[in-house]
């Protein structure tokens, strides 16, 4: 029978390293995505990510369970995100504009979209796509796009995304509510029927029907 | 009049829509999510019929969802876990006390010692100050000597006391050189 993530964590504390190489095979994944979509920077969302599984590490003594063990994680995730979002703010007022361009290049880099199309085409469609909905995603307000992000893809409960974000539950709905109205807007040349830019056909000619 | 009677109505209408309206703010989410619960579900469910505006978003809602899930996830480098353990081993090591000692026989032997030591030193003390120690010292030397000196005379004054006062002993016959002796001391 699998251990839950508590009882991993229990024998983390106890001593037992292999329960916290169960937990890093889990979770690097999904900690490395929710930071990149936080920080949307690979490297930066590595190395908190790392700073995330060194904080757990270094708890492990401290902890206990009362809470979910993805609640208490997420949740230092999430602070270390909303710092460096903070900190990189304050940095990006001291850089020059043509620095800044090379964020633009390291991103087009991470979002290497799998090769799934059929078609060079939609290959591009489908990156055209994924870039504006990272784009959409971070012109969101921190505490709305952390929101979005654990609701959406890491698909945790209201409960939990509320104390991961240390808000009433009331308050999350109201901030989804919010951040998903913002995405409709921003997004919606991607849902629009008129606009659709997925409706590429499936013969490799890559003309539009 | 009609048309303000109508223009009224209208605005009244509209007000109480655009309050249900804000009223789906905290409850759409939930709804679309499949987890409101029955009562919710049906107020919702009775608005979006009547609003064609929040049946509309609604729906984008729904399709918003969908292309977000179109966004590909990216794995870690394969430097992730020898970099974390790289991290964690730099760590510096938090022990406790306990844990610095090798072998519970040393636990042992550190903690005698310091008891050891804790009451050496208080003797040391003690000694270091001897005014105290000889105040005592003579304090009790008085009393010992004088009890001392009663308990080992008390036999010999019993017997002066026992032969003074013996009656037998004045009848005895006086020597003659001894009565001598008194009758010379009488003449002179």
């Amino acid at each position: 029978m699998a251990r839950t993530d508590v009882q991993l964590m229990l024998d983390v504390k106890a001593g037992d390293e292999q329960s916290f190489e169960l937990l890093l095979r889990k979770y690097r994944t999904p900690l490395v995505n929710f930071l990149y979509r936080m920080v949307r920077d690979t490297a930066v969302a590595e190395d908190l990510a790392q700073e995330v599984f060194l904080r757990v590490y270094r708890a492990r003594q401290e902890y206990a369970p009362s809470a979910k063990f993805t609640t208490w994680m997420f949740r230092i995730a999430t602070n270390l995100a909303l710092n460096s979002v903070r900190d990189n703010r304050h940095r990006q007022m001291e850089i020059s504009m043509d620095q800044s361009t090379d964020t633009g290049e390291e991103e087009q880099r991470a979002m290497e979209v799998p090769d799934r199309a059929p078609s060079v085409e939609q290959a591009l469609v489908a990156r055209c796509r994924a870039e504006m909905i990272m784009k959409a995603i971070h012109s969101l307000p921190e505490k709305q796009r952390a929101a979005v992000l654990l609701h959406k893809y890491q698909e945790l409960d209201y409960d939990e995304i509320a104390r991961v974000l240390e808000c009433s539950e009331s308050a999350l709905k109201s901030l989804l509510f919010r951040a998903y109205e913002t995405l409709r807007v921003q997004l919606a040349p991607l849902v629009s029927p008129t606009v659709r830019v997925d409706r590429v056909p499936a013969d490799r000619s890559g003309q539009p029907a | 009049m009609n048309y303000g009677e109508g223009s009224e109505g209208h605005m009244f209408r509209k007000e109480k829509s655009h309050s249900h309206c804000a009223a789906l703010e905290s409850k759409l989410v939930e709804y679309l999510d499949g987890l409101a619960r029955p009562a919710e579900r049906h107020a919702v469910e009775e608005h979006l019929s009547g609003c064609a505006s929040c049946r509309s978003r609604a729906e984008e809602f729904r399709a918003i969802w969908s292309a977000l899930d179109e966004l590909p996830a990216i794995s870690p480098s394969p430097s992730f876990d020898a970099s974390l353990r790289a991290r964690i081993a730099a760590e510096p090591v938090r022990r406790s006390f306990w844990e610095w000692m090798p072998s519970p026989r040393f636990a042992f032997a550190v903690t005698a010692l310091v008891v050891m030591s804790v009451w050496s030193s208080s003797v040391h003390r003690a000694v270091k100050n001897p005014s105290v120690i000889s105040q005592a010292i003579q304090a009790t030397q008085g009393t010992a000597e004088s009890d001392f000196g009663m308990i080992r005379d008390l036999p010999v004054l019993e017997n002066f006391d026992v032969v003074s006062k013996f009656d037998a002993l004045s009848e005895l016959p006086v020597p003659p050189s001894a009565s001598k002796q008194e009758g010379a001391k009488e003449t002179r």
